[in-house]
């Protein structure tokens, strides 16, 4: 690579890094603006300000952030290790097994993936009332699932297609049954896949609005995304832009955690020396 | 110590197509029988029936007596190689080598385990790599490692599907004795994938050909070079391959490309009534007239032929003789060549001679062979003619009677070993 190409690339990726994280920087700065200097019209502050943090985590905003937060890692952290433990079995069937209907199952699968949430929204909303699930916590779950399963069998089916079925056969020939062949040799094998389709199921889940707002309506099970079109300013005339840009931004950080946390398991060729390539 | 019993055993896939055909072997204890075949010959698949990996459509498979055609491979105790050997990459090479035992709940006690691994270890010279990711080895070493697994449980047999055939031409002639060696040592009955004919030639006590699912002739090694049941075989055995000439048959001489030859009166009685055969001649059994002792040289016949291109090697020399190829049995050739994986190229013959002839590229040259070491085959059903059964069943008893003794031997020298050990 010739020097100039190589400037070339280093502009252009800073170029790239500008425009993804310009928005993050805006809302960092927003919510460290103090209520009167929003409108200021610049871009950085003119004094730093932790006013919204206060008003969200100790404030008046507290009573609807706080368990808003608790909700949603709740509900998200549970229907992301579910989805994950189902995507799994269903995913080295998948990828493993003859049976009638395996097409099918991937259709049906992609095709739920596709359908447009905001159809679903209000018969499940009526259907929720009718039963009960409305505003618990199961009553979000269950949606997030159908939104978490399809792409994560997809993911984890393609993970499993990579491993070499040498392994498993070696490992029942060595005297394991099938399910201690999985568990010991397969499930390890895939655990980086496992990490990555939990990631991508967990951003999902916790980015959803839709069912957020339309099936809940107390603190019982609100999530944050909901909660966060709910924050009200400190009279009518003021918009609340502060205090969301700084729930946003506490959102946010779990999720970059989340990411710097398994980014070292989400090695590629984990299966290097399995075979002879 | 087990034998395994392959009855009638036939594999056919979901469009009906025989993979395997009607295939019986009987595999003594202590044995170690090679299958071999060009690609698709379904040796493969045999030794995955075998071990339980692919199902038996039809046919019994007998181990020590018992059937175990429905069996999960679990329960049949085998212990496989496999051809990319399929380590487990999240495991130390330890606790690759570890696997078998720890599945097996209680079986062994940890301070059992450590010896075994460590004698399996041993034995393959893996001792400073015991803590090393199987990633982090060089294929031989991987290969060892996939051995090690292998040889640290008590299997009745163990398999090999194809071991050597991902390393390079150095490292492979060094595994394949010590495959050898470890064999020996063990007395373990061993069944070896390969189509690697040099393979099946030195490791084997007896050699399965297979072709297209159908087993060919299942024999000692020199049975097969000397007494092949028919052209596929006598073309499959032997490097470089056996020469194929048309010969017709004309009274007690026979006329090949290069002129005729006369036959004993046995070898005439053989043919009388055929006007076409298929002669068959190994490389090796040419020689160069000229540097021949002239003894020698009167017990068989000279031909004269043009050399188009010379391979000198140091210790011997490859000489190639085109020749036209007789319509008549053409056809039969070229199946046979397909069938061999071969590419059709030319019809020529290749003649292995002294490294001391002086025959180069482009020279006419006289080459003798002794017409007694001739095979005639049958053009129409590729059949050997010239196949004397009372030898190959002597060579059979010959064989059997030296792989005991070998046998024997090895377990000797264990067991005074191993009375020093315990002296010691």
């Amino acid at each position: 690579m010739s020097r100039k190409e190589r400037n070339l690339w280093i502009l252009g990726g800073i170029g790239i890094v500008v425009y993804a994280l310009f928005p993050v920087a805006w809302i960092v700065s927003l919510s460290l603006k103090a209520p009167a200097d929003i409108a200021n019209q610049q871009f950085l502050p003119t004094t730093l300000s932790w006013t919204n943090y206060e008003l969200i985590l100790t404030g008046s905003a507290s009573d609807l952030f706080l368990p808003a937060l608790r909700n949603s890692f709740g509900i998200c952290l549970i229907a992301t290790a579910i989805s994950c433990v189902l995507a799994m079995f269903a995913a080295y069937a998948i990828a493993r097994l003859d049976f009638p209907g395996k097409k099918v199952i991937l259709s049906t699968a992609l095709g739920v993936a596709i359908f447009p949430v905001i159809s679903i929204v209000t018969p499940l909303f009526n259907l929720w009332r009718q039963i009960g699930l409305y505003d618990t916590w199961p009553g979000l779950i269950i949606p997030y699932l159908s939104l978490t399963l399809p792409i994560s069998i997809w993911t984890l089916s393609a993970f499993f297609r990579e491993i070499p079925w040498e392994m498993e056969q070696a490992a029942q020939v060595d005297g394991a049954t099938s399910w201690q062949a999985f568990r010991k040799v397969i499930v390890p094998l895939a655990a980086p896949g496992v990490f990555t389709t939990a990631i991508i199921a967990f951003f999902i889940a916790w980015n959803d609005f839709v069912y957020g707002i339309s099936l809940t309506s107390t603190e019982a099970s609100r999530p944050v995304p909901a909660a966060l079109g709910l924050f009200s300013g400190a009279s009518q005339f003021e918009a609340p832009n502060g205090p969301i840009a700084a729930a946003a931004v506490i959102v946010t950080i779990p999720v970059v955690v989340l990411v710097l946390l398994f980014q070292r398991r989400i090695v590629a060729g984990l299966t290097n020396g399995a075979v002879k390539g | 110590m087990s034998e395994i019993k392959l009855q009638n055993i036939v594999k056919k896939y979901g469009d009906g197509f025989p993979a395997v055909n009607d295939v019986s072997i009987d595999i003594r204890d202590g044995e170690f029988i090679i299958l071999v075949g060009p690609s698709g010959c379904g040796k493969s698949t045999l030794l995955r029936m075998v071990v339980g990996l692919e199902d038996i459509t039809s046919g019994e498979l007998l181990i020590n007596g018992q059937r175990v055609n429905d069996k999960a491979p679990r329960d049949r105790n085998l212990a496989m190689v496999f051809q990319n050997y399929a380590l487990y990459p999240h495991l130390s090479v330890f606790e690759n080598i570890a696997f078998p035992l720890r599945l097996t709940k209680g079986k062994f006690s940890d301070a059992e385990i450590d010896e075994r691994v460590n004698r399996a270890a041993d034995l393959l010279e893996l001792r400073e790599h015991l803590q090393r990711k199987p990633a982090n080895l060089s294929g031989g070493q991987r290969q060892r490692v996939a051995m090690g697994r292998a040889l640290v449980r008590d299997a009745d047999a163990f398999l090999f599907d194809e071991p050597l055939s991902n390393l390079d031409a150095k490292l492979r002639g060094q595994m394949r004795t010590e495959i050898a060696r470890i064999q020996r040592r063990l007395g373990t009955t061993t069944i070896y994938v390969t189509h690697d004919q040099t393979e099946a030639m030195t490791l084997g006590d007896r050699v399965a050909v297979l072709k297209k699912g159908v087993l060919q002739q299942c024999a000692s090694p020199r049975e097969l070079y000397e007494q092949p049941v028919n052209l596929f075989v006598a073309g499959f055995i032997g490097s470089p391959p056996m020469n194929f000439l048309p010969a017709r048959v004309d009274g007690d001489r026979l006329s090949l490309p290069f002129g005729s030859i006369p036959m004993t009166p046995d070898l005439a009685k053989l043919v009388a009534g055929k006007e076409l055969v298929i002669a068959g001649f190994r490389p090796e059994h040419f020689e160069d007239a000229s540097v021949l002792e002239p003894h020698r040289r009167d017990a068989g016949v000279v031909i004269e032929v043009d050399v188009d291109v010379t391979e000198w090697l140091g210790n011997e020399l490859y000489a190639y003789v085109p020749y036209e190829p007789d319509a008549a049995v053409a056809k039969q050739l070229e199946e046979l060549d397909r069938d061999l994986d071969g590419e059709g190229m030319r019809t020529q013959i290749v003649v292995a001679l002294d490294a001391k002839s002086r025959i180069r590229d482009g020279d006419r040259a006289q080459l003798w062979f002794d017409p007694a070491r001739l095979h005639l085959f049958d053009p129409e059903t590729g059949t050997t003619i010239t196949r004397d059964e009372d030898e190959a069943r002597r060579i059979d008893t010959e064989n059997e009677e030296l792989r005991k003794q070998a046998l024997e031997r090895a377990r000797l020298s264990d067991e005074r070993a191993r009375e020093k050990a315990a002296a010691v």
